[in-house]
């Protein structure tokens, strides 16, 4: 029973106390890259959702089954993140031969991903926490969905700004900024639901 | 010369990797709470450039294209390492305070920019200048962040108070949301001093 109240809690936290882009700032580049259209955004949120629950999966399992015994965890960053790259190429690959409609809706987005912050982030925090291997999974799962939820969010936002009348000093980029401020100034409202 | 000193200034306005180009965002964002932080990060992070370029643009021959980027990910998680160990042995406060962001300076996004755009196209001495400049930009833009965020967050710079104890400061500058804002609000203004400026270029 605590272990599913547990399990509930690193949820309800991964959406929307401490979301990824809000709370944690990670996963800004694609958070601002590709949030223009709703498709592409849902594209690569489910793209990370993907690469991310598996990366943290892997991770764990190299991390306490090679690292701890060998003590040689500073070898973290460069394990992690090859890792990472090798994942996203594997699935790349997979993803090619098994379906072709999968692959061309997500295959733009698996590139860009070996340099998402958030897929290395989610899987050092998920060590640094101490999660059991169940707990990491869950963790990094949802922490995608945090993820999907901003950027939907953030690209809905975006797709209105592209008709408002912004000053022109705050075209683009500084009038998304603001957004996102407003934004996460909304997501602020959660904290203090999960210790 | 002209070239060098070129290479070595458009790091800071131009092509500047914050303001610009919009490449590391996340660091940017997340640790520049206190003027010292955006320092910190930022000198950590042109180490790793400085580093990574010199090997790249020395290595890059050797390198089949094929594997480049596993090859680039690789010197860069190094010099990372090296850095975050340093950082732990020398600074347990600023360790504390980036936190997981030194580890992430691997997946900074300029940084294998550099090392793809530049360091693996130019010789080493080209190589050293874009680093130092792109990573000096880099750095002065997080301390314009930070230093913006610590004064009127809490009313501070380098933890020296500049108001009153009883002064009210704006406290959302110091949360999330003035991340966001206050790097809109600097963005918003570089635009303008550059209209002011009548569009030199």
């Amino acid at each position: 029973m605590n272990e599913i109240s547990g399990i509930l809690l690193v949820i309800v936290s991964a959406i929307f106390v401490n979301n990824v882009v809000f709370a944690r700032f990670l996963g800004i580049c694609p958070y601002l890259g590709v949030s223009r259209k709703l498709d592409t955004a849902l594209g690569m949120g489910f793209a990370v959702t993907f690469v991310m629950t598996i990366a943290t999966a892997i991770g764990y399992v190299l991390h306490y089954g090679i690292l701890v015994p060998y003590k040689i965890e500073f070898m973290q960053t460069v394990m992690f993140i090859l890792v990472i790259a090798s994942l996203v190429q594997l699935v790349e690959i997979i993803l090619k031969k098994v379906s072709k409609t999968l692959y061309n809706s997500l295959g733009i987005f698996l590139p860009l991903i070996t340099t998402n912050c958030a897929i290395l982030g989610v899987a050092l925090i998920a060590i640094q926490e101490d999660y059991s291997f169940v707990t990491s999974v869950v963790f990094a799962f949802f922490s995608a969905m945090g993820f999907i939820l901003a950027i939907l969010l953030f690209a809905g936002i975006r797709e209105k700004l592209e008709e408002a009348d912004v000053p022109k000093l705050f075209e683009n980029v500084p009038i998304g900024l603001i957004s996102a401020a407003i934004l996460s100034l909304a997501f602020m409202g959660f904290s203090g639901l999960v210790k | 010369m002209n070239e060098a000193l070129n290479i070595f200034t458009r790091g800071f306005v131009k092509e500047n990797p914050v303001t610009k180009m919009l490449l590391g965002l996340c660091p940017v964002l997340a640790v520049t709470t206190s003027a010292i932080n955006g320092l910190g990060m930022g000198l950590a992070t042109t180490f790793v450039l400085l580093g990574s370029n010199v090997v790249i643009s020395l290595a890059s021959k050797a390198i089949p294209s094929t594997v480049r980027i596993p090859s680039f990910i690789l010197v860069i998680a190094t010099f990372v390492t090296i850095v975050d160990l340093l950082i732990q042995a020398f600074s347990p406060e600023l360790n504390q305070a980036l936190g997981i962001f030194i580890p992430l300076i691997v997946v900074n996004c300029m940084i294998l920019g550099r090392a793809e755009a530049f360091a693996s196209r130019n010789g080493l001495w080209y190589s050293v200048i874009d680093a130092v400049g792109m990573g000096l930009g880099f750095t002065f833009a997080l301390f314009l962040l930070s230093a913006l965020r610590e004064v009127l967050g809490s009313g501070t710079i380098f933890n020296i108070p500049l108001v009153g104890e009883d002064a009210s400061t704006i406290l959302v500058f110091a949360l999330p949301p003035g991340a966001f804002a206050g790097l809109g609000l600097i963005i918003a203004g570089l635009n303008l001093l550059e209209q002011k400026m009548g569009g030199s270029k």
